[in-house]
């Protein structure tokens, strides 16, 4: 398991293919990525991302280590960037190894839903008119979390 | 103990983070002698339904005791992914 929290920019290709090195038993490898999405409306400038040293890292062990006992995975990966990035920068990147993929499917989906609303970030948008809000948790979020 | 704010509830209270001397029984205690400081903390813990709460850097309950906890956090609801 690796859990990474860091400001820099990472490298999507890398990361998964290192991440895939050295798993000859794992048949099944899931990525997620998570991406600053543009606004429709109000062009988004960039958007800012605040965290908790120390409890964040312990948060997403706790998760993936979750993760680990509930499916049957080989390994887990997960970094998630703060501070600032512009549109289409990735934000964030879960993979999961396995024998097989629904192990990786839906122990991926599982690190998402817990990661969207029990990691501490805080994401903050900034847009062209010059707005800077905190974006809203959605209920949508935390009833995701009832099915697992 | 540490009292940790973060987002916009660090916003309001106009600091990241501060020592407070207190022999608060429970969080709910902790908020009450907090809002009582100020009108800056009335209005950061006016709605808890909208706040979280970590202690030690464990997610917990407003109603949870203080006893031996060293680091109290106040947040949003997080927006991770």
């Amino acid at each position: 398991m690796r859990i990474t929290v860091q400001e820099a920019a990472f490298d999507l290709g890398a990361e998964t293919n290192a991440f895939a090195a050295g798993h000859t038993d794992m048949g099944a490898i899931v990525t997620f990525t998570g991406v600053v999405r543009d606004l429709p409306d109000d062009p988004l400038v960039a958007m800012e991302i605040e965290h908790y040293p120390g409890m964040t890292e312990a948060a997403l062990t706790d998760i993936a280590t979750r993760a680990q006992e509930r499916w049957h995975l080989g390994d887990v990966l997960v970094i998630h960037r703060y501070g600032r990035m512009a549109p289409g920068e990735a934000i964030m990147m879960v993979a999961t190894a396995a024998p097989h993929r629904r192990d990786a499917f839906e122990a991926a989906e599982y690190l998402m839903d817990f990661l969207k609303s029990r990691a501490p970030f805080w994401k903050r948008e900034i847009t062209a008119n010059g707005a800077s809000e905190w974006v809203e948790a959605k209920d949508t979020d935390e009833d995701a979390l009832s099915r697992w | 103990m540490d009292v940790l704010y973060f987002a916009w509830v660090r916003e309001r209270i106009g600091l990241p983070r501060e020592k407070v001397e207190t022999e608060a029984a429970t969080v709910n205690d902790l908020v009450a002698e907090l809002r009582a400081r100020e009108e800056r903390y009335d209005m950061a813990f006016s709605d808890l339904s909208a706040l979280r709460v970590a202690l030690d850097q464990q997610l917990s309950d407003f109603d949870a005791p203080l006893a031996g906890v060293r680091e109290v956090a106040f947040f949003p609801p997080m927006t991770g992914g």
